[in-house]
């Protein structure tokens, strides 16, 4: 009895602990978001074009394969400790451990949403006098556009949640309150991981409206007519 | 008087001997991982393999399960795909720490989260195998008198099989990579190694032990890639 009473306690003291600690919430989630944002920008600007430019000269699938498949493998909370070895403490550590994680998504999927391009489309448009990079402007690329996003997808989602972790880097963020129990108490840490779930679905949901809005009109036209 | 010692020479401790490279905190000293290896490394390593090893089995499981009652009726398909989707978007760190009220700091609780992560990508893994199945087949098995059950075990299983099997893959190298972060909830596991190691800070542990969880992963990976290719043989024979 009293432990539940306890256990109750304990959860419903998260909601009193968010309205109070409202603007400190705030701030931590402004450099959660900068940490993970930041690393993100940078993973979309250099892995798109590469990913696009190899899907368009249909070279580099093991490249693409193998660096997916690394990705993958690297544990987050690993790859920001062997950081500290050699970037140290702090910010920038957190942010190379971060664009390490979002690029390889972010280029596989870039490299596939082009590669996998119908080639019956691609050798109609060649057909009809398109130059390559016509080819790619009005074929490729908006038929590939849905997938490159759900790639910055999966990787925002990824950033979003191992940011958590970089904390221990001493890189701020909402790992910080989650990680902190001795000075925000328990109401504090799940207050915080309840915040970061929801950051980390609303991110998710953003992509998911993006997604939405950025399939091409034909296509979109077909999937009404055929659904 | 007589009770007192006499000042001798100073007691120095003899804590042994320290190489170059454990002294200046380098990168990564070979020496000294290869003598704690029986003490640092090797039991977190068994500890890390075991609850992968559990998450993964309770997590394929009840994903199969789910996967082939949600396959029969198409309506569970949609509610199941969203809940897995919010499960699967929570930070593993969020998610463990919201079950420690409930299951205190124990294996119980990193198994939990665990096997949510699993069966998310796992359920989706075998639904996509099994809708992927071409209906000529399925019909031409039909035709040849096998029944549902039948045609199940016989026809649209063994073809799922390459899907289901690349879902274990990724489900596999995944939860090697979330069970690091247990070592926040439970002492147990890779993480445990860094996570001690990282606020003294000594290079050799923590860079050590995530090698060893990144090389891990890729063991197991490779494991599942040749179950994979052992069980489905036809695959290769049409080349």
């Amino acid at each position: 009895m009293d432990e539940s009473e306890g256990l109750m306690n304990e959860i419903f003291g998260a909601f009193p602990f968010i309205a109070a600690n409202f603007g400190m919430l705030m701030e931590k989630t402004s450099e959660h978001l900068i940490i993970s944002l930041v690393p993100l920008l940078a993973a979309i600007v250099i892995g798109v074009p590469v990913g696009i430019w190899l899907g368009h000269i249909h070279k580099g699938e093991f490249l693409a394969v193998s660096i997916t498949n690394i990705g993958r493998a690297l544990p987050s909370l690993a790859l920001i400790a062997i950081l500290i070895g050699f970037v140290g403490i702090g910010m920038l550590n957190a942010m190379i451990a971060l664009f390490l994680l979002a690029f390889p998504p972010i280029l596989s999927y870039a490299y596939q949403a082009v590669n996998s391009a119908d080639r019956d489309l691609t050798r109609a448009a060649r057909g009809m006098g398109m130059t390559p990079l016509q080819v790619l402007n009005k074929v490729e690329l908006p038929l590939g556009l849905p997938m490159i996003i759900s790639g910055i997808r999966t990787a925002a989602v990824l950033t979003v949640s191992s940011a958590t972790i970089a904390t221990i880097a001493g890189s701020g963020g909402l790992g910080d309150v989650i990680l902190n129990q001795v000075a925000y108490g328990i109401e504090g840490v799940l207050a915080g991981a309840v915040w970061v779930a929801i950051l980390a679905i609303l991110v998710d949901q953003v992509f998911a409206l993006l997604l939405r809005v950025a399939a091409p009109t034909g296509v979109k036209q077909l999937r009404a007519t055929t659904v | 008087m007589s009770g007192i010692a006499p000042a001798g020479d100073p007691v120095i401790p003899d804590y042994g001997q320290a190489s170059e490279c454990v002294i200046n905190n380098g990168p990564f000293c070979g020496d000294w991982f290869v003598d704690q290896w029986s003490t640092v490394f090797w039991p977190p390593l068994v500890d890390h393999i075991s609850m992968v090893i559990i998450a993964v089995v309770i997590g394929f499981v009840i994903a199969f399960a789910a996967a082939l009652i949600a396959y029969r009726k198409k309506w569970l398909a949609g509610p199941i795909g969203i809940v897995a989707t919010f499960l699967y978007t929570l930070p593993p760190l969020a998610l463990f720490q919201l079950l420690v009220p409930f299951t205190g700091l124990t294996l119980l609780t990193v198994e939990i989260a665990l096997v949510c992560f699993t069966l998310v990508i796992i359920f989706q893994a075998v639904l996509a195998g099994l809708a992927a199945v071409p209906e000529d087949v399925k019909r031409s098995a039909i035709g040849m008198g096998l029944n549902q059950r039948q045609l199940m075990v016989k026809v649209e299983l063994p073809l799922a099989l390459p899907s289901i099997i690349s879902g274990l893959r990724i489900a596999t190298v995944l939860t090697v990579s979330v069970t690091t972060i247990a070592a926040f909830v439970v002492d147990s596991g890779l993480g445990s190694p860094i996570l001690k190691a990282v606020s003294s800070p000594f290079n050799t542990q923590f860079i050590g032990a995530g090698a060893l969880a990144v090389l891990l992963a890729f063991v197991l990976d490779g494991l599942l890639v040749v179950v994979g290719r052992v069980l489905t043989p036809w695959t290769r024979a049409r080349v």
